[in-house]
């Protein structure tokens, strides 16, 4: 770096860590390394203070979560549909169904396309500069608000055609296909180069080189890749707003809107019934569930290391 | 490797020039060992990837084409009113801008020296044990949807803040004049909080991985000068690692601008500039996610999409300048699982 990053203050040879019982050195030297000391000190407090700062409410917010839906989660709400206004019961069964079939959707468009651009970016295109201007506009596309893609699927498939399944599903793809694209390069990238000439090596074309050896090598991960992206957008709800839109009733139809977990929970939230905001939390905590359980498989292939011993 | 193997290939078949195909030839053809198979899976790929290109492109274009009417009627003068009439169809995108930009840098004020805090902890102080186990909570917390972080907000920060920390603010605080008028107990303090406490993770967790990439020899030398552990920190990490902590910040900030439904739950909707901090706001992910799917009237509508298109090319400005000062630094380093 530019900056000499070895510059320290002149007393240097003061051993600033040791406690201020450094007798022999003079007055100003010791004063100064009691202030270092005392700085290093303050430092040590304040950034282990904010770690707590930081994690103490996370995790109380988590721990609230858990305890709410725990509490109103019941059998009704895996089986029933939304109850009228002003009744009790009633659950989310039609809500997860039509989550699923929206991320369905989603994942039928969005994950193939990922899976390409990521191949075309570790195995076609490496090092090439139209490879990197890709990298970093899936990186660019990932920070874009997903209310954004909302509108962008809705003038591709809701204006003049009404609220529909198949918009939601659009949507949530155009969200997937920057994650997954990324996660399939880095995967990729670690699969080792041998194995590929090996391969080609034996008379291989490229393309089932590409297919049966290098995705098929670096699989476990592209499969916690594709589910961390489906994970993310299982819990988006602005995207959906104005092309899946919600229902109150089954429906299976792509053309229809449909109702989603994350839809429901937020118009739950907002209503003023406390029935209804028992029934919310409960599909909060299905959808932390839902989400955990793919963070976790994640973790732990991540840790494990996709290729521990093929290197 | 592949070019040596074409070439072989080629040489076999100058040896034997025979007009017919040989057999292995055709085997080989088969089972799709012709260049046209290669070619076309190549082309599939490229494909793919230039429909991220696409997918850029689309949305602008969309974005703009539907809110030409808007960008026509108002022109720049949309950035400067304040107006936000859909019955008289007089519409400005003041309040919004006004309350993102508000919502989103005292989100960064409260969440920046907490994250650097956390991020020093984990990558210089933490030991060994804890690193794994505080990494994972972060990371679920990073994965938590908006709208739980939402239903939290409304049900548990809105009350906290109506009854308990409001009050407090205003009596020991309200000689600033930041926290004056009726505290509702939604508003733009009560969404700042929540988004400070969404965007924690991403900002700590890209900030300790830049400072794990600075050298370990930069420590060491830094300290065998005689330095503290902290003055080893201030010169020998932070100082190698600004350029990408900016960028984490500014990544924090991309997500801090679009971020919508936990904010929509809890800053009131109300399409005024805000002096006090307690007064109802609105942004710009907001007033879409609210009143896209109602607009009547094809120049409502226009303009909603024309705040669309705002949010989008700022988000893409900064997610820009973020991800090249992040790349800067990190680049070179292997790619870290956790």
């Amino acid at each position: 770096m530019s900056t000499n990053p070895l510059h320290v203050s002149p007393p240097a040879r003061d051993n600033g860590a040791l406690p201020p019982s450094a007798k022999r050195a003079s007055t100003w030297a010791s004063l100064n390394s009691v202030r270092r000391y005392l700085v290093n000190q303050l430092v040590t407090v304040l950034a282990v203070m904010s770690t707590v700062v930081v994690i103490v409410p996370l995790v109380a917010i988590l721990v609230y979560l858990i305890y709410m839906g725990a509490s109103s989660l019941n059998l009704a709400f895996f089986t029933h549909i939304p109850a009228p206004v002003g009744e009790t019961g009633g659950g989310m069964a039609n809500a997860m169904v039509g989550s699923g079939v929206i991320l369905g959707v989603a994942s039928l468009l969005g994950i193939p396309v990922g899976i390409g651009a990521g191949v075309y970016l570790a195995e076609f295109g490496r090092g090439s500069l139209l490879a990197a201007a890709i990298r970093f506009t899936a990186d660019v596309l990932n920070g874009v608000p997903s209310i954004v893609m909302g509108i962008a699927a809705w003038v591709l498939l809701v204006k003049g055609r009404g609220f529909s399944a198949l918009a939601g599903g659009v949507a949530l793809a155009i969200m997937m296909v920057p994650t997954i694209t990324r996660t399939t390069e880095e995967m990729l990238a670690t699969v080792p180069h041998a194995i590929r000439e090996a391969a080609l090596g034996l008379g291989v074309p490229k393309w089932r080189t590409v297919l049966s050896v290098s995705l098929k090598t670096a699989s476990p991960g592209i499969i916690t890749g594709c589910m961390l992206a489906f994970a993310r957008v299982a819990g988006e709800t602005a995207p959906l707003l104005f092309t899946a839109f919600g229902n109150q009733f089954w429906s299976f139809k792509l053309t229809e809107p449909i109702a989603a977990l994350p839809l429901q929970i937020y118009a739950y939230a907002i209503s003023p019934y406390d029935e209804w905001h028992r029934l919310a939390w409960a599909g909060s905590l299905v959808l932390i569930a839902m989400i955990m359980v793919a963070v976790t498989l994640v973790r732990i292939y991540a840790s494990r290391g996709v290729l521990k011993g093929a290197s | 490797m592949a070019r040596t193997l074409t070439s072989f290939v080629g040489e076999a078949e100058q040896a034997a020039p025979e007009a017919a195909p040989s057999p292995i030839r055709k085997f080989l053809t088969a089972r799709g060992s012709g260049s046209l198979a290669d070619k076309t899976f190549a082309g599939l790929m490229l494909l793919c990837g230039f429909s991220i290109f696409g997918i850029v492109l689309f949305i602008l274009a969309v974005l703009i084409s539907q809110s030409k009417l808007s960008l026509h009627q108002f022109g720049l003068s949309f950035f400067k009113s304040t107006a936000w009439d859909p019955v008289a169809g007089d519409f400005g995108a003041l309040p919004f801008i006004a309350g993102t930009l508000m919502t989103s840098f005292l989100a960064l004020a409260m969440a920046v020296p907490l994250a650097m805090g956390v991020a020093i902890f984990l990558s210089e102080l933490c030991p060994a044990k804890l690193r794994a186990p505080i990494s994972f909570v972060t990371e679920l917390l990073a994965a938590i949807p908006s709208v739980v972080y939402g239903l939290w907000a409304f049900f548990v920060l809105v009350p906290i803040m109506r009854d308990q920390l409001g009050p407090f603010l205003s009596k020991y605080l309200g000689w600033t004049g930041l926290f004056e008028g009726y505290n509702f107990g939604v508003g733009i303090l009560t969404a700042s909080i929540i988004l400070a406490i969404m965007i924690l993770p991403i900002i700590s967790s890209i900030t300790r991985d830049i400072m794990i990439a600075v050298p370990i020899s930069q420590r060491e030398a830094v300290l065998a000068l005689g330095a503290t552990r902290w003055e080893m920190i201030r010169t020998g990490v932070l100082r190698n690692a600004r350029i990408g902590i900016v960028g984490a910040v500014i990544l924090g900030l991309g997500r801090a601008l679009g971020e919508t439904m936990a904010v929509t739950m809890v800053i009131g909707n109300h399409p005024e500039v805000a002096k006090s901090l307690f007064a109802p706001g609105y942004t710009l992910a907001s007033v879409l996610a609210n009143e896209f799917s109602e607009a009547s009237g094809d120049l409502y509508l226009s303009s909603l999409v024309e705040i669309g298109l705002v949010l989008f090319l700022v988000t893409i400005v900064v997610n820009g300048i973020a991800r090249g000062l992040v790349w800067a630094v990190t680049r070179g380093t292997p790619a870290r699982a956790n």
